[in-house]
């Protein structure tokens, strides 16, 4: 609202009109009824959780509000899986579940209980990187390097669903991984190197 | 065995590291005790603060501390203002009083052991405002004239220029375009948020943070906290993507470094999604004004460009909006004026290409509009007012490509199977558009500082305090240091992102390789003749093994009187290709060829990376990056990553082409080269939405070109 | 997030019991299932249970298809649906729907019943710096009208609210008549789609007709001529990954050239899912000529009310109207 040339008496009409709309002068979380505030000095109840990540159990006390992503990069230090957005927005958080892609940062740690996880540690064989993260290297398929877990993972898991035949195919079947560095041109490339090679249908 | 690596297409050094999940980012150093800070933000965009309730966060579960201005130790906030901080105002203080200026200001940061806990201890902060009157509607500020920046160089950029007489010309020109063009705000959204971990250990602070620029951000918290900026160490290895967003130290830096000092702990913060929206910098909304005045037979006599674009209340943010147009085409009556309008938001920052990408999106689209109104071909218009040196600073052109590109581009688009008519080309029902539009940004060259280190075992360590924030400098500056050395390049380590390094510019206005590269370059070149000297042999390997310690060489490379001389800039030209369905007002683009004229290229296989990359910066913007502001209040409703859409994989056109033309510019720096970062996203959106007039006819003067203006 | 206590019942029987429900904030227990929207809404304080049900393993997912029609699971994964060749092939649009929705990892994740309960992408909804939002917190206005609107309804709204419905897949079930089974603790019911999302009204909090303790168990979908003739079409800003601006879900039943049949619905434009029943009996009887075409998607218009920055919707959803109807026209 442009007050610059209004009086001050509209000032404070805009301000009951409009300033209204917003969280009541509050935070920028939003205001939490009374009720609720009170109850928040309450512990939630921590979760015993196994989580079962790259083939290795492991035993976590987590709060239920944990994600998996957050699991893995805050108490297990699996940092290779990126938070680019935490809302399912971005793709920098896909795992692989049960060799299926999926967005970490929408799971809720605690009932990931008896899934098979793999992040982008557990894709390669010891030295020997997997044929498509070769493949990023060699095409240049990355630049700042922080989506690139990600899209890696969903790329494995494109190949591994059949949706790697065609360029306009495999950039249909990414499009959940955004790149800001804009390298997608050199990922289809590398996906369709990798989906040519061997040995891809693997991992996970 | 080739020592000869510049130009070759190297594969990333630090490849291995990024695709194995192993390469570490700001919020990855994690560290013991460690706690994690979460931020309150306003949601008045002007005000004080009448009341601030931290009681139920304090006493939420595992909550540390709570700190807002009534707690919080004042900071002595000393002046400082590195390259990358507007020169007129002074940056936001956090936590220092009751003063809020716009929505999304820090207020309260809240310390707790887990993320989680942290994160829901800042939504029981309780505050209320007392609002006062406010400025968020761009659209009824009046603009008003920057304040006068002198600075050590001269006025680096005067908001106003002229020469000729351009309102005379314009009034008696036989053609005359006069449009105003829209672009609106557009935010970096690098896909790493930003994030700090502090550690203090007496009173010196080491900081893990996602900066383009470890030097500035350790002297600004320096300043800030009043302490030695040596006492400041600065660690930033990998950057996520920044685009310019993390040029400047911003205050949740400071707010890191202020909770671990409370904590007596580390501390770390990351930004959300949401607060990327309110406190780390965007591309300014901008309205320009655009006349230009033509002979019939197409040479242009009158150029007059006025913009102005939002800033905040308390500095003024000024970008190259207009230097383009000082420049770009030969004509003797030319006027530009820039002006602000200042508002109740956060400051603007620079992102990709600041001000031409903007700029040059207005003055392409009316060179487009003229070439229309002329009936000529709109390459043959630009070569037609092609200068023979610049016309503004009056000094010939270290190395001017625009010939050759477009040239190359428009060989490889095929431009000459164009049909000029608008709407004269489709596939089926859809319409197909050619358009293109020149680009342009200027060479930058700043002082910088290499070491080089060769030991006796015959491999090196070269290290200055550069960022990587996708470009390659880790892999580049390795190149560059392998060859001036003369080794294989796997026995040469090239390190970087600590402020322990010697000292390096900011890493943005394309400038890494032309300042950073001449350091390595020169330091590399010192000690490979101090060894040879030193060892008393002709072969490299053998003096060292001779000496058999190591040989270390610095060196600080400052440029010349060249700026002086010569008139220094990357040029480039752009043609695209889109298809438009004319019922359902979607736009698709197709092709997209670049030619580039940017000096030498140090690793064509990266830099085609990053032009490719920058054309799909250019389509997001053309097409459906935008901001939106609140008018009535200030808040950015679509501040996430669904609602603002940035492109993703389908949006990528089925065929990119950069192509870079030889140049050899003996003038620029040692290496003799440009930098392609910024100049890849200069001209795309004009070359969009030039095409999308040819397809269409619709002249899109406010961006994005979304269905609904294409119905 | 709000702390929540998480609860993994052991069967259905249990999960109801907690008496939780969908898409109320002030609900103080609610069921997740797949998560994809609950997750983004507790992170950003839009949801608040202080209980939180699971639902992981308790219900069907499985696809069935027989002569009475088609049985999705409340669990099946909108991946494992849209790759079903058997919906490919009888029932497209449902596909189709399906595979122009969010990103391959969230449709792995996705679940049909979530899916037609996932809350409006309203940017004021999902903000809570506005305090104003009426679904969210009764009473407390709306910040849309009168506000950025370009992504809000035109049709069903309320001076209360004008939150889009954003599922694509509800889009093509309510034009293929389907209906959704609800189970709660004292048996089963079943709901026509069409009747499951409430108009906002003056309570645009309240948006299905679910009631505490009830979950969906599955969605039905009515063998039909029409459904194998049908296609789904969406307008948006970028070629994928994104919610509709406009979209048109249109099923068929043709005799040569001649629209025996046809079943029209909306997304993007509605408060709820909208089919537009004019449109469907102005397309009966006539052919698949544009200016037809036209006169008969001119119907959606009807009651259409624009607020500013979505006026185009109102012609927009037309043209989406009239290009479905030709694509599934053209269809074998």
């Amino acid at each position: 609202m442009s007050s610059d040339e209004i009086t001050r008496r509209e000032v404070l009409v805009l301000t009951a009109a409009t300033g209204g709309l917003l969280a009541g002068g509050q935070l920028m979380w939003g205001p939490v009824s009374p009720a609720a505030a009170q109850d928040a000095a309450s512990t939630p109840t921590p979760l015993e959780v196994m989580l079962r990540i790259n083939g290795k159990e492991h035993r976590l006390t987590l709060d239920p509000r944990t994600t998996l992503l957050d699991a893995v990069r805050e108490h297990l230090h699996l940092t290779g899986s990126k938070k680019g957005c935490g809302l399912g927005q971005c793709g920098a958080c896909t795992v692989l579940m049960d060799g299926k892609r999926v967005k970490s940062c929408l799971s809720l740690a605690a009932l990931m209980e008896g899934r098979e996880i793999t992040t982008i540690e557990g894709l390669a064989q010891g030295e020997v990187l997997h044929p498509l993260q070769a493949a990023f290297i060699e095409r240049d398929a990355f630049q700042c390097g922080y989506c690139t877990s990600g899209q890696i993972m969903a790329g494995v898991a494109c190949i591994n669903e059949g949706h790697a035949g065609s360029p306009e195919e495999i950039r249909e079947w990414m499009s959940g991984n955004l790149c800001r560095c804009g390298a997608y041109d050199h990922i289809v490339a590398a996906i369709q190197d990798a989906a040519a090679a061997p040995s891809a249908t693997q991992g996970g | 065995m080739t020592t000869a690596f510049i130009g070759q297409p190297v594969s990333r050094v630090d490849g291995r590291q990024k695709v194995t999940g192993a390469a570490r980012y700001a919020a990855e150093f994690d560290l013991p005790r460690q706690a994690h800070g979460a931020i309150v933000r306003s949601t008045v965009a002007n005000g004080r603060i009448a009341s601030i309730d931290s009681a139920a966060a304090e006493r939420g579960p595992g909550v540390v501390a709570v700190l807002t201005h009534r707690n919080a130790p004042r900071l002595p906030y000393s002046p400082h203002k590195g390259a990358v901080d507007p020169q007129v105002g002074e940056r936001l203080h956090v936590l220092q009083d009751d003063r809020v200026s716009h929505q999304g200001q820090p207020i309260a940061l809240v310390i707790a052991d887990t993320v989680e806990q942290a994160r829901h201890a800042a939504a029981l902060v309780r505050v209320t405002y007392t609002p006062e009157s406010w400025t968020t509607d761009i659209t009824r500020v009046a603009p008003v004239q920057p304040t006068q920046q002198k600075t050590d160089q001269g006025e680096v950029r005067p908001p106003a220029t002229r020469r000729g007489d351009p309102e005379g010309a314009l009034a008696s020109a036989e053609v005359k375009v006069e449009q105003t063009y829209i672009h609106p705000r557009e935010n970096h959204n690098p896909i790493e948020m930003h994030a700090t971990i502090a550690a203090w250990d007496g009173d010196r602070l080491t900081l893990w943070d996602k900066t383009q620029w470890v030097h500035n951000t350790a002297e600004e918290i320096a300043a800030v906290f009043g302490i030695p900026a040596q006492n400041v160490r600065v660690i930033s290895p990998f950057v996520g993507g920044a685009f310019g967003s993390s040029l400047r130290t911003w205050p949740h830096v400071t707010l890191a470094a202020l909770g671990a000092r409370a904590a007596g702990r580390p501390v770390k913060v990351m930004l959300s999604r949401r607060e990327m929206y309110y406190g780390v910098g965007y591309r300014p909304h901008t309205v320009q004004q655009v006349a230009l005045g033509a002979s019939r037979d197409g040479r242009l006599a009158a150029i007059m460009h006025d913009g102005y674009q939002e800033t905040s209340t308390y500095e003024e943010f000024s970008e190259a909006l207009l230097n383009a147009s000082r420049f770009l085409y030969s004509c003797p009556n030319v006027d530009t004026r820039h002006r602000l309008a200042r508002m109740n938001v956060h400051t603007p920052t620079y992102m990709r290409a600041p001000g031409e990408a903007s700029g040059v999106f207005a003055l392409e689209s009316a060179m487009d509009e003229l070439a229309v109104a002329l009936n000529m071909d709109p390459v043959e218009l630009r070569l037609l007012n092609e200068p023979e040196r610049d016309e503004f600073k009056k000094l010939p052109f270290s190395s001017r490509s625009t010939r050759a590109c477009y040239r190359a581009a428009a060989e490889r688009f095929g431009w000459s199977r164009r049909s000029a008519q608008p709407r004269s080309m489709r596939d089926g029902r859809l319409l197909i558009g050619w358009g293109m539009a020149t680009a342009t940004y200027p060479m930058n060259f700043a002082p910088a500082s290499a070491m080089a280190r060769l030991l006796p075992d015959g491999t090196a360590e070269v290290t200055s305090a550069a960022s990587d924030m996708g470009p390659g400098t880790w892999t580049s500056m390795t190149q560059v240091a392998a060859e001036a050395l003369g080794l294989p390049i796997e026995r040469v380590k090239f390190v970087l992102g600590d402020t322990r390094l010697p000292n390096a510019p900011v890493h943005g206005g394309s400038l890494t390789m032309a300042s950073v590269g001449s350091a390595v370059q020169a330091a590399c070149r010192k000690a490979r003749e101090d060894a040879l000297a030193r060892g008393g042999a002709n072969d490299l390997l053998e003096a060292v093994r001779r000496i058999g310690q190591p040989v270390e060489a610095s060196v600080d490379t400052n440029p010349g009187d060249e700026s002086q001389r010569f008139s220094m800039h990357a040029f480039g030209a752009v043609f695209v290709e889109v298809a438009v369905d004319p019922d359902l007002g979607e736009t698709r683009v197709r092709s997209m060829v670049g030619a580039y004229g940017a000096g030498r290229i140090v690793n064509p296989k990266l830099t085609r990376s990053q032009c490719i990359g920058g054309m799909i910066g250019g389509i997001g913007m053309a097409l459906m990056e935008h901001a939106v502001l609140d008018a009535r209040n200030g808040r950015v409703p679509n501040a996430n990553l669904a609602e603002y859409p940035v492109p993703v994989h389908a949006d990528t056109p089925p065929v990119m082409e950069a192509i870079f033309v030889e140049e050899h510019d003996l003038h620029v720096n040692p290496l003799g080269v440009k930098g392609v970062g910024e100049i890849a996203m200069v001209g795309v959106a004009p070359a969009i939405t030039n095409a999308i007039f040819h397809a269409t006819g619709k002249r899109i003067r406010e961006l994005p070109a979304t269905p609904d203006k294409l119905l | 997030m709000h702390p929540f206590t998480l609860e993994r019942p052991r069967d259905l029987p249990a999960a109801l019991a907690f008496g939780a429900q969908a898409g109320r904030n002030d609900a103080p227990a609610e069921y997740i299932a797949g998560g994809t929207d609950m997750v983004q809404l507790l992170q950003e304080y839009v949801r608040r249970p202080d209980r939180l049900i699971s639902l992981a393993g308790l219900l069907d997912n499985r696809v069935e298809i027989g002569p009475q029609g088609l049985r999705l699971g409340a669990a099946a994964t909108m991946a494992d649906v849209a790759a079903h060749p058997r919906i490919i092939e009888q029932f497209p649009v449902i596909s189709e729907a399906l595979l122009n929705s969010a990103s391959p990892q969230v449709r792995n994740q996705a679940t049909m019943g979530g899916n037609l309960l996932q809350r409006t992408r309203c940017p004021y909804f999902r903000d809570v710096g506005y305090a104003a939002c009426n679904k969210r917190a009764p009473g407390s206005g709306c910040a849309a009208v009168g506000g950025e609107n370009r992504w809000h309804a035109v049709l069903g709204t309320s001076e209360h609210c004008i939150a889009a419905n954003p599922s694509d897949l509800a889009v093509a079930l309510v034009a293929l008549g389907a209906s959704v089974e609800v189970r709660r603790a004292g048996g089963d019911r079943t709901v026509p789609l069409a009747e499951f999302h409430r108009l906002p009204g003056d309570a645009p909090h309240l948006e299905t007709v679910l009631e505490p303790g009830e979950v969906i168990t599955a969605i039905t979908v009515p063998a039909s001529p029409m459904a194998r003739r049908s296609h789904y079409l969406k307008v948006r800003d970028r070629a994928s990954f994104e919610f509709a601006v406009v979209s048109a879900a249109v099923a068929l039943d043709m005799d040569g050239g001649t629209i025996r049949q046809a079943r029209v619905a909306l997304g993007g434009v509605g408060t709820k899912p909208w089919r537009v029943p004019r449109v469907e009996a102005a397309l009966a009887g006539g052919g698949l000529d544009p200016a037809a075409l036209r006169r008969a998607a001119a119907l959606a218009a009807d009651g259409a009310q624009g607020r500013g920055h979505n006026d185009f919707k109102i012609e927009l959803m037309q043209r989406a109207i009239v290009r479905a109807v030709e694509i599934a026209g053209a269809r074998a």
